[in-house]
């Protein structure tokens, strides 16, 4: 069930990548439309960070290309933001929050221009955004991991970009900063910003986007999560883990007799 | 000038050089990348050697910087390509490239004034009687002093102009990349900065303890701040001090220069690791105790 859509912001076409000739994405090709929350969801080692990676640039690929707002990468590089995982940066790193933030500025100012006062004032209105203004002077070592994911889309935000690329941007941090980084991602949908999130949490998938693609190393699916939302299609993208078994048909149960509208 | 002061001079400028460019190689935890550079050089250092027949020329010091990064390139190479840990790829490399270089060494011994003695162990002792003949005022400073400052000089400038460059691609290269920064172009303009002041530093102190002035005055400044322009003068000032003070405990003992430098080194690094005042281990204990 892929659902393919006009004018994609991003439009992934036959894409396969692998490390060390083994597969780790096969044949992907999906599109995603404009102003929409979209979710990548799957089992451990689907390759969603992977997918993630491609689209960057930052693995390579095997076959198949990407688009983005229909031009190639390079043309369109200030257009679109990643966030890595937070796990992938030592946070013992002797910088401050707003040294981290400000880095969202090194691409648009080039490395070799100053730091100018706009790019300070971008920098501290991402972090209001994130609701971390207080903390611009604060260590990032000092920081949960509530807080350093937010310092990350902080500095994702400074790129003004319109197309934002995220991995796993809510594992690891506590509830009260799960709903904040929420709220945020659909303040940034009523901008007409597409946002597209690494998750892992089946549960609260269908709650969180609009828009779902299922991936297993193989797309299962991709489009509206009212219709990629099947038992049939889950089972498919996490069919055989029997560990998961258990939280899918729970899940299933849910959604037979949902307890939110 | 005083015959010791050209000493500590070219101590501090070595420990200078070393300590900003160590900053970046503790912080993108590759310390080792140094000591595997310092030793890698030498048939580079041999071959310049044998084409110039001079020890401080300008194409030895090419010569031997494109060593260096040669190394760090086949480093990569083999532990991507045979799927090995990077530091046995690190024990791997530089060894066989020193011994190589210890063999060019031997073989070519009497066509020129550099011994494996000077390599190891450095002749800092020698550097104030080198003095240029241009009867200008270029003569007062050793020759090979001017070199050591004009390389310091390409460190700081270097490191001035690529300061967000350095940050962003240690702090986090995926994100660097993602923006449209080369992670891979900065990570060899390191390694040529390094392979070059390794090459310098190396006649005046040795193979063996470049490494400790590329590493302990950096890890001693990690510990004492959480800023990194902070960390680099601190780095700096660790290093100009362990050659003031390791001068004059050499002098004391009289031992070895290089040595005492680098054994005073160890010594402000372990002061800082027992006191530095936020992630030092006794005010660490004093704060668990009040808490």
């Amino acid at each position: 069930m892929i659902v393919q859509v006009e004018n994609p912001v991003l439009e992934v076409h036959d894409l396969t990548v692998s490390y060390d000739k083994n597969p780790v994405l096969w044949n992907v090709d999906f599109s995603i439309p404009k102003g929409k929350l979209v979710g990548i969801i799957g089992p451990n080692g689907a390759g969603k960070s992977t997918m993630l990676k491609s689209v960057m640039g930052l693995v390579d690929k095997q076959s198949g290309y990407v688009k983005v707002f229909n031009k190639d990468l390079d043309e369109v590089r200030e257009q679109i933001s990643y966030v890595p995982q937070r796990e992938s940066v030592d946070w013992d790193f002797p910088a401050s929050v707003l040294d981290v933030v400000l880095m969202g500025r090194y691409g648009r100012r080039g490395l070799f221009k100053r730091i100018t006062k706009e790019d300070k004032a971008i920098a501290m209105a991402s972090l209001e955004k994130v609701n971390m203004q207080d903390y611009a002077k604060r260590q990032i070592a000092q920081l949960s991991g509530g807080q350093q994911q937010r310092v990350f889309i902080a500095r994702s935000l400074a790129q003004q970009a319109n197309l934002y690329l995220m991995d796993e941007p809510f594992a690891g941090v506590d509830a009260s900063a799960e709903s904040s980084i929420l709220n945020l991602l659909q303040e940034m949908r009523a901008e007409e910003k597409t946002i597209m999130v690494v998750h892992h949490d089946l549960q609260s998938a269908y709650e969180y986007f609009d828009w779902v693609i299922l991936l297993n190393m193989r797309l299962v699916a991709s489009g509206p999560k009212e219709e990629v939302f099947t038992p049939e299609l889950l089972q498919e993208t996490y069919g055989g883990k029997l560990t998961l078994l258990d939280s899918l048909s729970n899940f299933i149960r849910q959604k037979e007799f949902p307890i939110k509208g | 000038m005083s015959y010791s002061f050209w000493i500590i001079l070219t101590g501090a400028l070595v420990a200078s050089s070393c300590a900003l460019l160590g900053c970046f190689l503790v912080l993108r935890k590759m310390s080792m990348i140094g000591d595997a550079i310092s030793h890698a050089v030498l048939p580079g250092i041999v071959i310049a050697f044998l084409i110039s027949g001079s020890r401080s020329s300008l194409p030895m010091l090419i010569g031997a910087a494109l060593v260096g990064v040669f190394t760090t390139f086949l480093i990569e190479f083999i532990s991507k390509k045979a799927k090995m840990q990077n530091d046995a790829a690190i024990g791997l490399v530089f060894t066989f490239l020193f011994a190589v270089g210890i063999i060019m060494l031997t073989l070519f011994a009497d066509k020129m004034d550099l011994d494996a003695d000077c390599v190891l162990h450095g002749e800092i002792l020698f550097i104030p009687l080198d003095i240029l003949t241009t009867g200008t005022f270029v003569d007062i400073v050793p020759r090979k002093i001017w070199i050591l400052f004009i390389v310091f000089i390409i460190v700081i400038i270097a490191l001035r102009i690529g300061y967000k460059g350095f940050l962003i691609t240690t702090f986090d290269p995926s994100y660097a990349v993602s923006v449209g920064i080369s992670a891979v172009l900065w990570h060899y303009v390191l390694m040529t900065l390094v392979s070059l002041v390794t090459v310098v530093s190396f006649e005046s102190v040795g193979a063996i303890l470049v490494v400790a002035f590329l590493v302990v005055p950096a890890a001693s400044a990690y510990l004492l701040t959480d800023n990194l322009v902070r960390m680099l003068l601190i780095a700096v000032g660790v290093g100009v001090l362990s050659s003031i003070l390791g001068y004059f405990l050499a002098k004391w003992l009289d031992s070895s220069i290089p040595g005492s430098m680098t054994a005073t080194l160890g010594i402000l690094f372990l002061i800082s690791f027992l006191l530095a005042p936020k992630y030092g281990l006794l005010p660490r204990k004093l704060l668990r105790k009040k808490a």
